[in-house]
């Protein structure tokens, strides 16, 4: 199986040959850096052209297809339109927290999104406690949008902020109770760890009903916490305008767009690292030959197959149900997801301790 | 070394603001106008100022979140040893987990998940 960190080791190698350490890990650092944004910016152009088609094939249009052959342009051209576009800063407004706001949102989802292991050996932060710490980046996003609602002084805004932070502080309580399942299976918060114990099996396969259960949980939990398809009511709209980030402009706009659809990749990403195994191929235990076949195909082409159909599962959950109503979407969370949580969480124990598991 | 990862990461966030607001500050045109700093809203002039009194409800369900969600906190470094401590120690956390289990419940009994 290929791993990077062969790839990694030698450009350190290399470095520390001509140079001192500090310089090597510095330029290290910097290359590190400019590989998360150009990797941020791709993967938002191609989730952006990706929904614009699924939405497209969802409702029998052709999605964009008059710039550049078959529109693929037309997202560059949506970039361009967003930087050209002036940034007004509001009369009434609490200024300081409403240039805060899109640091927040960015910086929540760029931590969250360099937990993500592409491939074997190619992590960017990879904790011991990898688990919490992804909960905790992404629970800061919600800050961002609560600021952002509440410090443009406007009506809609704040009403919007308000069922948003509602929203997504309820559903991280499903994403916390299903990701703490899987870990009671697998003994340990560490992602690469996860992954590793993977190795004769994806979890969704040997990790029995539970495992299942605590998947379900996660894409409806996860797709609310990105404010996405039927949990999409802080933007409905037909009601709020374009909800919390109406009174932002241009580029400041662009930001929250940005974070919405990165952090619709990394709640998929994270789906198929945990649950389906991240980069480790498809291993049948006792067929030899078929798992050496299964090995030559490189760890990251795995990942972004299981991370992209997770991201079209929730787009086609997107683009199928109406809109719930705030007080359906907590009767959802607090009576019905949280009860199964905890009471799959209870059976998983159980399969463990009492090690009713294959 | 993940510590200096983490701090990468987090300076190539602040970067990823300040560079693409730098760029859109240097072309993007700018004009002034009495109109332009009013809020939008739906396009219509606001009336009164927007922080004000609000629902109770949203903060009723931030105070369950917040208990809930330490509940969890405090059970992930259990659950990743869980499999090594064996039965007995599932029994002392049981006591935890009823207690998680009756705060839901006593929450529901009193009308606390409706929405009012």
């Amino acid at each position: 199986m290929f791993d990077f960190s062969i790839v990694s080791s030698w450009i350190h190698n290399l470095l520390t040959g001509v140079m001192p350490e500090f310089w090597a890990i510095f330029l290290e650092c910097l290359a590190i850096g400019i590989g998360i944004l150009l990797f941020y910016a791709v993967l938002a152009i191609i989730l952006i052209y990706m929904e614009r088609k699924v939405c497209g094939f969802f409702q029998c249009r052709i999605g964009p297809d008059r710039v550049g052959k078959f529109g693929i342009f037309q997202l560059f051209a949506d970039v361009i339109k967003m930087l050209i576009k002036e940034i007004i800063s509001l009369k009434n407004s609490d200024k300081f927290l409403y240039a805060l706001a899109p640091f927040i949102v960015i910086i929540a989802s760029i931590l969250a999104f360099s937990t993500i292991q592409i491939n074997k050996g190619m992590e960017i932060i990879d904790f011991n406690v990898g688990i919490v710490f992804y909960m905790a980046a992404t629970s800061l996003g919600v800050l961002g949008i609560l600021l952002a609602g509440w410090s443009s002084n406007s009506k809609f805004t704040m009403i919007s902020a308000m069922r948003s932070g509602a929203q997504i502080i309820s559903y991280e309580l499903s994403v916390g109770l299903s990701l703490l399942t899987v870990v009671v299976f697998t003994g340990t918060l560490q992602f690469s760890e996860i992954i590793q114990s993977q190795a004769d099996g994806w979890l969704i396969f040997k990790g029995h009903i539970p495992v299942w259960i605590a998947f379900i949980i996660y894409l409806i939990a996860g797709n609310a916490e990105t404010n996405r398809g039927p949990f999409d009511l802080p933007e409905a709209e037909s009601e709020l305008t374009a909800g919390y980030h109406t009174e932002y402009s241009g580029m400041h706009f662009g930001f929250f767009y940005l974070s919405e659809y990165l952090n619709l990749f990394i709640v998929a990403a994270i789906a198929a690292t945990v649950f389906l195994g991240g980069w480790m191929p498809l291993h049948i235990s006792g067929l030899d030959g078929f798992n050496a076949i299964m090995d030559y195909i490189p760890g990251f082409i795995w990942f972004f197959g299981k991370a992209f159909f997770v991201v079209f599962l929730l787009m086609w959950i997107r683009w199928t149900f109406p809109r719930l109503r705030i007080d359906q979407l907590l009767k959802l969370e607090w009576k019905i997801l949280v009860p199964i949580g905890l009471f799959n969480l209870a059976l998983m124990i159980l399969v463990v301790v009492f090690k009713l598991h294959f | 070394m993940n510590f200096v990862l983490l701090i990468t990461a987090l300076l190539t966030a602040l970067l990823l603001v300040v560079a693409a607001l730098g760029i859109a500050k240097l072309i993007s045109p700018s004009s002034t106008n009495p109109q332009k700093g009013e809020v939008y809203e739906c396009g219509i002039p606001t009336r009164g100022k927007s922080w004000m009194q609000f629902k109770v409800g949203y903060y009723l369900f931030a105070i369950l979140f917040l208990i809930f969600d330490v509940e969890t906190v405090f059970l992930f470094p259990w659950a990743a040893v869980v499999r090594d401590l064996g039965v007995e120690a599932v029994f002392s956390v049981l006591f935890f987990f009823l207690v998680l289990v009756g705060g839901l419940a006593y929450a529901w009994k009193k009308g606390a998940l409706e929405w009012k």
